[in-house]
């Protein structure tokens, strides 16, 4: 199911600013990596290339390898819809579909795979919604409209959204920051239950949030604002935050700067 | 030091009493208030109105108002029947709409969707610009330029698709037809449902698009299961809106329609009149019991238009309930 991601070189352009060069690292299958540093320093943008979300904003490009395994997910003849169906992403705010139920919303992406039939898709729905801890909150009103569940039940809405396609990454953009910190609690502890299937990628403002959840946590920063943000290092998540090989990490991680 | 105790029998101080920022909210609601009050009394005058003047007019009606095709109310026994205005009216609005709408949206979904940012700001541009332009003009255009070439594609029309009973037996008059008038309605309204769709479309949070399209959607999918859903009342809004232009367009209609006196369903020649033209063409000639009867089948068009927004949002709101359980 889970799958290993190998960046190498990866720079990301929107219309003529580049706002990541250089980026290289591995996300190891069935783990969680987290990816921090401060704003501005393209961590979000390279999120989006892994799945090919970048792309979407008009004028946007990407440079570099992604492969999914031995993939390469920027290769010719790759269909960058299929590789959204592979590596699924929750978004910083929650956005279920207003008009959809909460059923539907969970349902939405495989109707999308032309998946039908009552009882897979009901099998799906409860998996998914189980998957994302919010089964036993809205088991008994599936047919009432997601958008009126709290922000928290949202975003696990959107979670379950994400997995009920089965994907072999999950990628997660600050899934947190609109949330209250019960809320963020749930969704921290659901993380570190799907890291048995899934491989997730999380993007976090949060440092404690990173060292609680991540095994390998990535730091991005920039030199200057206009400048492209880079990785500065990647390593297991507690050497990060307590033995930091660059300067710049540490500082970031003790509060110095950013 | 002693804590300062408050007295109950003092009023509590300036700085959190009502004072000045209460008072702009009043004089604000009062505002709002009363110009939603207007509009309001505005329609019920105009009914009111409508009514009064009509009345009358259908007591000296020797026939049967709804049913009888012939609009004589000058007569020496007036009779005012209007059953080939209502027709004319709404036959030549629906095939207006079934033109106009599928382009409308069409052009909406591609200038908020697909096309590059500056092709769609031209072309938005070029919309608004088109919603703009009065509806005289593109009378004119019609009767001065559609008619000559639609003449041909009429007969054309008329005689590889006669069967169908849309087309066929016009007469051989082929000119100032029904699709004429349609053509030239459906022109005339698709920039305003267009311009107006794209600003609902527009309104759809882009996030929802990038949800379905992370699941792994196609475009059009994404607008599909993402940004027409939410759009839909708004759509509707503005495509009555549309209706409501075509169904009460006077002056273009009244240059490009050869009217009759027969309700027909052939569009390909001459048939009816719509209520708009017909009091257009008729008020200046007519003394007071035949304006009157202009009146009532003035009071008939609102009532219609009423009938068709009153259904529109009956159906928008019926939806969003089904859907939602």
């Amino acid at each position: 199911m889970a799958k290993r991601i190998t960046a190498t070189d990866v720079a990301a352009y929107y219309g003529g600013f580049k706002a990541i060069d250089g980026v290289s690292l591995t996300i190891e299958p069935k783990s969680v990596t987290a990816l921090i540093g401060p704003s501005g320093c393209g961590k979000s943008t390279f999120l989006r290339t892994l799945n090919r979300m970048h792309e979407v904003i008009p004028g946007a490009r990407v440079e570099g390898k992604v492969l999914l395994d031995s993939e390469d997910l920027y290769g010719v003849g790759v269909d960058a819809v299929a590789v959204r169906r592979t590596i699924g992403m929750v978004f910083q705010r929650p956005n279920p579909f207003p008009t959809m139920s909460i059923y539907d919303n969970v349902a939405a992406g495989l109707k999308l795979n032309g998946i039908k039939g009552k009882q897979t898709l009901d099998e799906a729905v409860e998996r998914s919604l189980r998957g994302a801890n919010l089964w036993n909150e809205v088991k008994d009103r599936l047919s009432k409209p997601g958008a009126g569940l709290s922000g928290g039940q949202q975003q696990r809405l959107c979670i379950a959204r994400a997995i009920a396609v089965e994907p072999q990454v999950l990628l997660m953009d600050e899934p947190c920051s609109a949330l209250d910190p019960i809320s963020t609690l749930a969704i921290e502890d659901l993380m570190t239950d799907l890291k048995d299937r899934f491989t997730i990628v999380i993007v976090t403002h949060n440092m404690q949030q990173a060292a609680r959840v991540s095994d390998r946590t990535g730091f991005f920063s920039l030199e200057a604002t206009g400048e492209p943000g880079r990785l500065i290092e990647i390593d297991d998540t507690s050497t990060i935050f307590s033995n930091p090989s660059e300067k710049r990490t540490e500082d970031y991680i003790t509060g110095r700067f950013g | 030091m002693t804590t300062p105790v408050a007295d109950p029998t003092v009023a509590p101080s300036s700085a959190l009493s009502g004072g000045s920022t209460g008072r702009g909210d009043r004089v604000f609601f009062a505002l709002t208030g009363a110009s939603g009050i207007a509009l309001v009394l505005t329609i019920v005058a105009i009914g009111a109105f409508l009514v009064v003047q009509a009345v009358p007019a259908l007591r000296d009606d020797t026939t049967s108002f709804l049913t009888t095709k012939a609009f004589l109310p000058e007569a020496d026994r007036p009779t005012f029947g209007i059953a080939v205005l209502v027709s004319g009216t709404v036959i030549t609005s629906l095939i207006a709409m079934v033109l106009a709408v599928p382009v409308a949206l069409g052009v909406a979904i591609f200038v908020t969707q697909y096309a590059p940012r500056r092709l769609a700001g031209l072309l938005g541009g070029i919309v608004d610009l088109l919603a703009a332009v009065p509806s005289v003009v593109y009378g004119l255009w019609g009767i001065a330029y559609l008619d000559r070439h639609l003449q041909s594609v009429n007969s054309g029309l008329n005689s590889a698709l006669g069967w169908f009973p849309l087309f066929g037996d016009t007469g051989g008059r082929y000119g100032r037809s029904v699709l004429l008038a349609s053509l030239v309605l459906a022109i005339m309204v698709l920039p305003i449902i267009a311009a107006l769709s794209r600003e609902v479309l527009l309104q759809v949070s882009p996030s929802l698009r990038e949800a379905a399209l992370a699941l792994g959607a196609t475009r059009w999918e994404a607008i599909r299961t993402a940004v027409l859903p939410p759009s839909w009342p708004g759509i509707t809004s503005a495509i009555m809106l549309g209706l409501g232009r075509a169904l009460g367009e006077t002056i273009a209609v009244a240059l490009v329609l050869g009217t009759s006196s027969q309700i027909t369903t052939k569009i390909l020649g001459s048939g009816g009149n719509t209520i708009a033209a017909n009091i257009a063409q008729k008020f200046s000639e007519y003394a007071q019991g035949g304006r009157g009867a202009l009146i009532a089948t003035g009071l008939v068009l609102f009532v219609i238009t009423f009938a068709v927004n009153a259904l529109a949002r009956l159906i928008v709101v019926r939806s969003a309930r089904r859907r939602l359980g």
